[in-house]
């Protein structure tokens, strides 16, 4: 007992002397001590480096060196990355609205159905836990030519002349977007929910009072009420669609982002970029242009929806 | 589906027709969000000769795919390997963003709103962008090809410690300071007093965290190249280019990467649903 106080008097004098509000300080830098070191290294140096390795010639074999702004002149300049990035927004464009309007006509109804509610949430929830690569897979199987696919399959039998899906430049890229717009149903369709059940029931009594109609009520006072639910899922789909990569890779694995690149997203052509053709410079370079895109994306939205 | 009007304590008068057919669309819905799921798992109990035959109950289940693919050794291995980097970096993201949310809303320090603007501020770099300064850190720190190497990106997360500051600042200064006078260390104070009133946000971040490394195929693709460290989704990929045509392969390969999380979610329905709820609303 007594050694114990001892050594406490001696190592712990200053800290003794200390008053509670230096101590907290003490602490807090000590909780946050291992934390900043991550974020230094493992976020805020490859940030700045990504922005320095798009600016140099750097290969798996030639250490970078400056070419100043060489890799987004040859980007801009090249056929590809323009189909690319046409095909980045269709993605967007398809899927956001797509997805939102199913999620949230599910979302409605099913915010009002009692019985086996949470079975039939469930059935749509499920998709949410896959794995996009593995599903990609499943997705892939469903499109082929009879008698293999299922889909294909369904339209022999109603008489539909057979889809080529995969195969076509214009179907392609509908076809690699359902699985993805499949998957994400159901944690919008949940989130949704969460933002319907926060209206207050008080809300609707009074307007049914007034005698408006439900219709009146969905654009009067549901749909303006679960704005900041509206804006989270819209930026946070948004930015999903335009980072879209795993199903695309895995669903045409012998030539990803075929058909003659129909279905190519910018993420892909990142990834050939870099460990295809290990031109990791020019790729560094196109990884800056999709974090602008994202961000100019993010902040006109978030822009859009404040001012309506 | 008649089922609907005879459900029990509802009086028959106060069901409307449109409910009824609303629950019936819901329903078929429903049964279709599913349908991939059900031919998968059903094709991978089919044997190569009843592929082609495409009822969703198979004339004749057999559990053969299953023995060959498991027997073979590989899909085994990238099952642990999976679970391992998920289990890891989930942990460490409940201990550390939960520490470090705790640090910005219950401390006052000078630098306070710094650290958690500079840590917010993460949130707004794709990982895309990281990647390949990651790559290189990797392949000269000689992290390329191993657990370390899957896992460092993800230890922590702005996007757990958000979450996680949002909850403490609920968390009643009372409680912290009552401790405080018992003469409780700091980090006893957080561990046994404020943790546990934050489980479901806790419940929440560690199944987004878990989930979230389960699924992820981008960067274990590009930091493993040796098919001994591949986690299922990039094994199961590889897998599935060398099976070429034999689908009843790849869909017990599919079944085998997805099954884990669909029955975690059929015992703990009630916490994931509501921790995508907390995490979509807080986050």
């Amino acid at each position: 007992m007594s050694a114990v106080a001892h050594r406490e008097a001696a190592t712990g004098g200053l800290w003794s002397r200390m008053s509670l509000g230096q101590k907290q300080v003490i602490w807090a830098w000590g909780f946050l001590a291992v934390p900043l070191v991550f974020y230094a290294v493992i976020r805020f140096w490859p940030t700045f480096q990504a922005f320095y390795l798009s600016v140099t010639d750097w290969t798996i074999t030639r250490p970078a060196s400056y070419v100043g702004l060489e890799n987004y002149k040859r980007l801009f300049a090249d056929p590809l990355f323009w189909e690319v990035f046409r095909n980045t927004f269709m993605y967007l464009i398809l899927g956001t609205p797509i997805s939102l309007l199913i999620s949230f006509v599910v979302a409605y109804y099913l915010d009002r159905v009692r019985f086996m509610h949470s079975f039939i949430r469930a059935l749509y929830f499920l998709p949410f836990l896959t794995t996009a690569a593995a599903m990609a897979w499943v997705w892939r199987w469903f499109y082929q030519p009879v008698p293999i696919g299922v889909i294909n399959d369904i339209l022999a039998g109603l008489g539909i002349p057979q889809q080529p899906f995969l195969r076509s430049t214009s179907q392609a890229l509908p076809a690699v977007l359902a699985p993805a717009v499949w998957a994400g149903l159901g944690f919008q369709i949940i989130i949704f929910l969460a933002g319907l059940r926060a209206i207050p029931v008080t809300y609707y009594e009074a307007a049914r009072i007034d005698g408006l109609s439900e219709g009146a009520i969905l654009r009067k006072i549901t749909i303006p009420l679960l704005k900041p639910t509206l804006v989270f899922l819209v930026v946070f789909s948004s930015i999903g669609f335009l980072r879209i990569f795993d199903q695309v890779y895995n669903i045409n694995s012998n030539d990803p982002g075929g058909p003659l690149n129909s279905t190519k997203p910018l993420v892909l052509m990142i990834y050939q970029t870099a460990f295809s053709s290990y031109e990791m410079g020019y790729a560094a370079a196109q990884t800056v242009v999709l974090f602008m895109i994202l961000l100019v994306i993010s902040l006109v939205q978030l822009r859009l929806m404040r001012d309506r | 589906m008649s089922a609907a009007a005879t459900s029990p304590g509802l009086p028959m008068s106060r069901i409307k027709p449109g409910r009824i057919v609303a629950w019936t669309f819901l329903f078929i819905g429903g049964v279709i969000m599913v349908t991939p799921l059900l031919f998968m798992l059903s094709t991978s109990l089919k044997d190569a000769s009843q592929v082609y035959d495409l009822r969703v109950i198979p004339q004749a289940p057999t559990l053969d795919n299953y023995i060959e693919i498991l027997g073979d050794g590989r899909f085994t291995r990238w099952f642990v390997n999976s679970v391992i980097v998920a289990v890891i970096v989930t942990i460490s993201n409940v201990f550390f963003d939960s520490l470090v949310g705790y640090t910005l809303a219950k401390f006052r320090f000078r630098g306070r709103y710094i650290v958690f603007i500079a840590i917010l501020s993460t949130l707004m770099i794709p990982t895309e962008m990281l990647v390949l300064p990651w790559y290189l850190m990797a392949s000269q720190f000689g992290w390329l090809d191993s657990y370390w190497g899957i896992m460092f990106p993800g230890m922590m997360t702005a996007f757990g410690t958000f979450l996680m500051k949002q909850f403490f600042e609920s968390v009643p200064d009372d409680f912290l300071e009552a401790a405080r006078i018992d003469g409780l260390n700091e980090f006893t104070i957080w561990w046994k007093i404020a943790m546990p009133l934050v489980t479901p946000a806790l419940s929440a971040l560690a199944i987004f965290t878990f989930l979230g490394n389960w699924t992820a195929f981008f960067w274990p693709l590009i930091v493993t190249t040796s098919a001994e460290l591949y986690t299922l989704p990039v094994g199961l990929s590889s897998f599935a280019v060398e099976q070429s045509i034999q689908w009843e392969k790849i869909m017990t390969g599919a079944s085998i990467a997805t099954l884990p999380t669909l029955i975690i979610f059929l015992f703990l329905q009630r916490y994931i649903v509501r921790g995508v709820m907390l995490a979509g609303l807080k986050g």
